[in-house]
C-alpha cells in the first residue's frame, strides 16, 4: 500500500449541492405572493366573532399554524399531547357541551392513526367537529411516514364528514368561518406557513360545497383541487402559448362534491383533466369518474395524480417532477393527450 | 332541581317490584340515614338485575353476566349520585354518564328505566328491529345515552373533552366515565388518563368494572392490565379500588371521589371488583363467559334466585 495516495477532496466547492428534504418545504414559486399562516389568522377572527370556537393540537401547534390561536386565545387553547386519540375524542366531547373545536395534527395522523375516533365520535352523531390536516398530500420530503397521500381516500368513505381541499390562503380564510358555521364534521386539508395568494386574481369566493369555473377554454378542461389550482392555472397560461385553450373549474370541496357543476363542464367535447395532490386512487379523479359513469356519460376523463405507490423522501420540487405534479409535466401530459 | 324520578312500580313476571323514592339528592343528604340511603340503592340495585333479567330473556342471551355484575355500580351512580332530570335528557345542567362499554346496555337501560328516562314497558324491545334500545349502547338511539360506546377506549377521551368544555362554560356538572378492565388494554385509555390529570379534571371520575373476563377469556390470560390501581395512582389519579358488588362501599367511594375532587382538582377513579352474574347463584356458579347462554327454562329460576337473595338479605 503506497502511503502517498491522495486524500480524497472533502470540500464543499468539490461536491455537487445537494437539495435537502425540508419538513415544511414550501410550494411557493419563488417570488409569489403569500400570506403568513392564514389558517390560524382565519381561527382567531372567526373565534372574535363566535365564542364558542375553540382550539386544540397533538403537540402540533406551531405546524399547523393553531399556535396563532393559542396566543391569542389561551384561555380556549387546549394542548392534548402527542395522542390523537385523545384529541379526536376530546373535540368531540368539547363539541357535545355545544363548542365548536378546531382539531390539527398532521393528516397521516388524522386519517391513519385515530380514524376511528372522528368516526364513531364525531361522525356518528355528526357533531361540529372540525380536523384540520397538515401535510396533506405530498407537501413534505419525509416520506409515507408523513406524506399523506391517500387521506382523502380514507375519509371520503366516513358518513356525514365535509371534506376541504383549499388551493390557496384566500380559501382558506373563507373557509374557515363556514365550516365552523356548517352542522357536522369537517376535514380541513392544511396548507401552513407562506401560503400562495392565487385566487384573488379570479372573480371567487369560497362557497361549501361549490365548485366554481375560475377560467373558460375550449379545448381542455382542467378540475382540479388544493393545490392543484394553482397549478391547473399555471399551466392553463403555459399550454395557451401552444395555441391550448384551457378552462379550469376549483372544486375545493371534495364532499359533499358538486356534481352539477363538474358535470356540466366536463359534458362537452373538450379534453378533461382532474388534477389533484393526491393518490389517484380514492380521490378527486375517482369523485369526478364516479359522478361521469352515475351520469351515464361516456366521457374519458385523464387524472393527474400521485401514483398508487408509497412516494421517495426528497426535496419537494424534485418529487413534485418525479410525480407529476410540476406545471411542465402538467403541460407535457395535456400536449401528449392532444396528439 | 334536582330528582330521582318515581319509577312507576310494575308488575313483571312474578315480582312486584318496590318503589324508587322520590327525593332530591339535598333532601336524600338531610334526611336519610346511612342505613336508609343503602336501603334505597340496594332496591334500585336489585330492579336493574330484575329489569336485565327480563331483557336478556325477550332475546334469550345477551351479556346479562355483565349487567349483573355491573348493577350495583350503575345503582349508585343513577339513584345517589348524578344528577338529571328524567323528563329532560338533554338538560343543560345534567351530569353525564358515559358507558364506553357499549355490550353493557343492557345494564343501562335498565338503569335508565329506573331513573324513570326509558319507559320500563319499552325494555323489552332490547335488541329488536327499530328499537331505541340496541344491543351495543348508541347516543344517537336512547335518551339518556350520552356517547355511542362500543369500540373501547373511546369513552375516556370524549370524557376529557366534556370535562374541559363544561369547565370553561363555569358548569359546575360531573362527568361520569364507565369502562371495563378489559378496556383498559387499550392505549386511547392511558392517552386520556394522561390527559385528564394534565388538565387537572376533577370534574371527572372513572369507574373501571373489574371483573377479570374479556372475550377471549380472564383477563389475566388475554392481556394482563394488573397491577390496576398502581397504574391509575402513577398516573395521576386520586385511585380507590372496592368491591363493587358492596353498595356501601361503593358509596363511601362516590362520595370520597367527590369531597377530594373539591379540594384537589385531580380526576377521581374507582376501581371495581365485581362477580359476572351477581345475584343469581345459578349465575355466579357457571363457567364465566364475556357473552352468558342461559337457557329458556331458567331464566324464571334466575329471578327466583335474585328476589330470595334480595329478600334475605333485605331481611339480614
Amino acid at each position: 500500500m503506497s502511503a502517498t495516495t491522495e486524500a480524497p477532496d472533502t470540500t464543499a466547492a468539490a461536491k455537487p449541492k445537494l437539495k435537502t428534504s425540508a419538513m415544511i418545504a414550501s410550494f411557493a414559486d419563488p417570488g409569489q405572493k403569500t400570506a403568513s399562516a392564514p389558517f390560524g389568522h382565519a381561527l382567531v377572527k372567526a373565534a372574535q366573532e363566535n365564542d364558542r370556537i375553540v382550539g386544540l393540537t397533538a403537540d402540533l401547534g406551531k405546524y399547523t399554524d393553531m399556535h396563532i390561536f393559542a396566543q391569542a386565545f389561551p384561555e380556549r387553547f387546549f394542548q392534548m399531547g402527542m395522542a390523537e386519540q385523545l384529541l379526536f375524542g376530546a373535540a368531540a366531547g368539547l363539541a357535545e357541551t355545544g363548542l365548536v373545536p378546531f382539531a390539527s395534527t398532521y393528516s397521516v395522523f388524522a386519517a391513519r392513526r385515530a380514524y376511528d375516533f372522528l368516526c364513531l365520535d364525531a361522525a356518528e352523531p355528526n357533531l361540529n367537529v372540525n380536523i384540520v390536516g397538515g401535510l396533506p398530500g405530498l407537501t413534505t420530503g419525509y416520506g409515507p411516514s408523513h406524506q399523506a397521500t391517500e387521506d382523502m381516500a380514507i375519509f371520503r368513505g366516513m358518513p356525514n364528514l365535509t371534506i376541504v381541499d383549499p388551493c390557496d390562503s384566500i380559501d382558506i380564510e373563507q373557509a374557515v368561518p363556514q365550516l365552523a358555521a356548517s352542522e357536522g364534521p369537517t376535514y380541513l386539508r392544511l396548507l401552513r406557513g407562506n401560503v400562495p395568494t392565487v385566487l384573488d386574481e379570479y372573480d371567487y369566493t369560497f362557497e361549501l360545497g361549490k365548485a366554481k369555473v375560475l377560467r373558460g377554454g375550449n379545448d381542455v378542461v382542467f378540475v382540479s383541487s388544493g393545490l392543484m389550482t394553482m397549478r391547473a392555472l399555471q399551466a392553463a397560461k403555459a399550454l395557451g402559448e401552444h395555441n391550448v385553450d384551457v378552462a379550469v373549474v376549483h372544486t375545493p370541496t371534495i364532499k359533499p362534491f358538486d356534481a352539477e357543476t363538474v358535470l356540466a363542464e366536463i359534458n362537452t367535447d373538450r379534453l378533461a383533466v382532474t388534477l389533484e395532490n393526491h393518490s389517484v386512487v380514492g380521490g378527486l379523479f375517482e369523485t369526478v369518474a364516479s359522478a361521469v359513469v352515475s351520469a351515464g356519460l361516456g366521457k374519458r376523463v385523464v387524472p393527474v395524480a400521485l401514483p398508487d405507490e408509497f412516494l421517495d423522501a426528497g426535496a419537494l420540487p424534485t418529487l413534485h417532477e418525479r410525480y407529476g405534479l410540476t406545471v411542465q409535466r402538467i403541460v407535457a401530459k395535456v400536449l401528449a393527450e392532444l396528439g | 332541581m334536582t330528582t330521582i324520578n318515581e319509577a312507576n312500580p310494575q308488575e313483571l313476571h312474578t315480582t312486584t317490584l318496590p318503589t324508587a323514592t322520590t327525593l332530591s339528592k339535598k333532601e336524600r343528604m338531610t334526611q336519610e340515614t346511612a342505613a336508609e340511603r343503602l336501603e334505597r340503592v340496594s332496591a334500585a340495585a336489585y330492579r336493574i338485575r330484575h329489569h336485565a333479567l327480563n331483557m336478556g330473556e325477550v332475546q334469550g342471551q345477551g351479556y346479562v353476566g355483565q349487567a349483573l355484575g355491573a348493577a350495583d355500580m350503575l345503582a349508585v351512580v343513577y339513584a345517589d349520585q348524578l344528577r338529571f332530570r328524567a323528563e329532560d335528557p338533554h338538560w343543560e345542567q345534567r351530569d353525564r354518564f358515559l358507558l364506553s362499554t357499549g355490550h353493557y346496555a343492557i345494564g343501562h337501560y335498565a338503569a335508565l328505566a329506573e331513573a324513570g328516562i326509558v319507559p320500563v314497558e319499552e325494555l323489552e324491545t332490547y335488541g329488536s328491529d327499530d328499537s331505541r334500545l340496541p344491543m351495543s349502547g348508541m347516543s344517537t338511539y336512547t335518551p339518556g345515552m350520552e356517547i355511542s360506546g362500543g369500540s373501547l377506549g373511546h369513552g375516556l377521551t370524549i370524557a376529557v373533552g366534556m370535562a374541559l368544555g363544561l369547565r370553561y362554560q363555569g358548569s359546575d356538572a360531573r362527568i361520569y366515565n364507565f369502562l371495563s378492565d378489559g378496556e383498559l388494554d387499550e392505549g386511547s385509555t392511558w392517552e386520556a388518563a394522561m390527559g385528564a390529570h394534565h388538565h387537572q379534571l376533577g370534574n371527572l371520575t372513572a369507574m373501571v368494572d373489574i371483573n377479570a373476563l374479556q372475550a377471549d377469556g380472564k383477563t389475566d390470560t388475554v392481556l394482563r392490565t394488573e397491577p390496576i390501581t398502581e397504574k391509575w395512582e402513577a398516573a395521576g389519579w386520586y385511585t380507590q379500588r372496592v368491591d363493587g358488588n358492596d353498595v356501601a362501599a361503593l358509596l363511601t367511594a362516590f362520595d370520597n371521589a367527590a369531597e377530594q375532587s373539591a379540594t384537589s382538582g385531580r380526576p377521581s377513579v374507582i376501581l371495581c371488583d365485581t362477580k359476572v352474574g351477581r345475584g343469581v347463584t345459578l349465575l355466579e356458579e357457571r363457567e364465566k363467559a364475556h357473552f352468558m347462554r342461559i337457557e329458556e327454562h331458567e331464566w324464571q329460576l334466575c329471578r327466583e334466585q335474585l328476589t330470595a337473595g334480595y329478600e334475605g338479605k333485605a331481611s339480614a
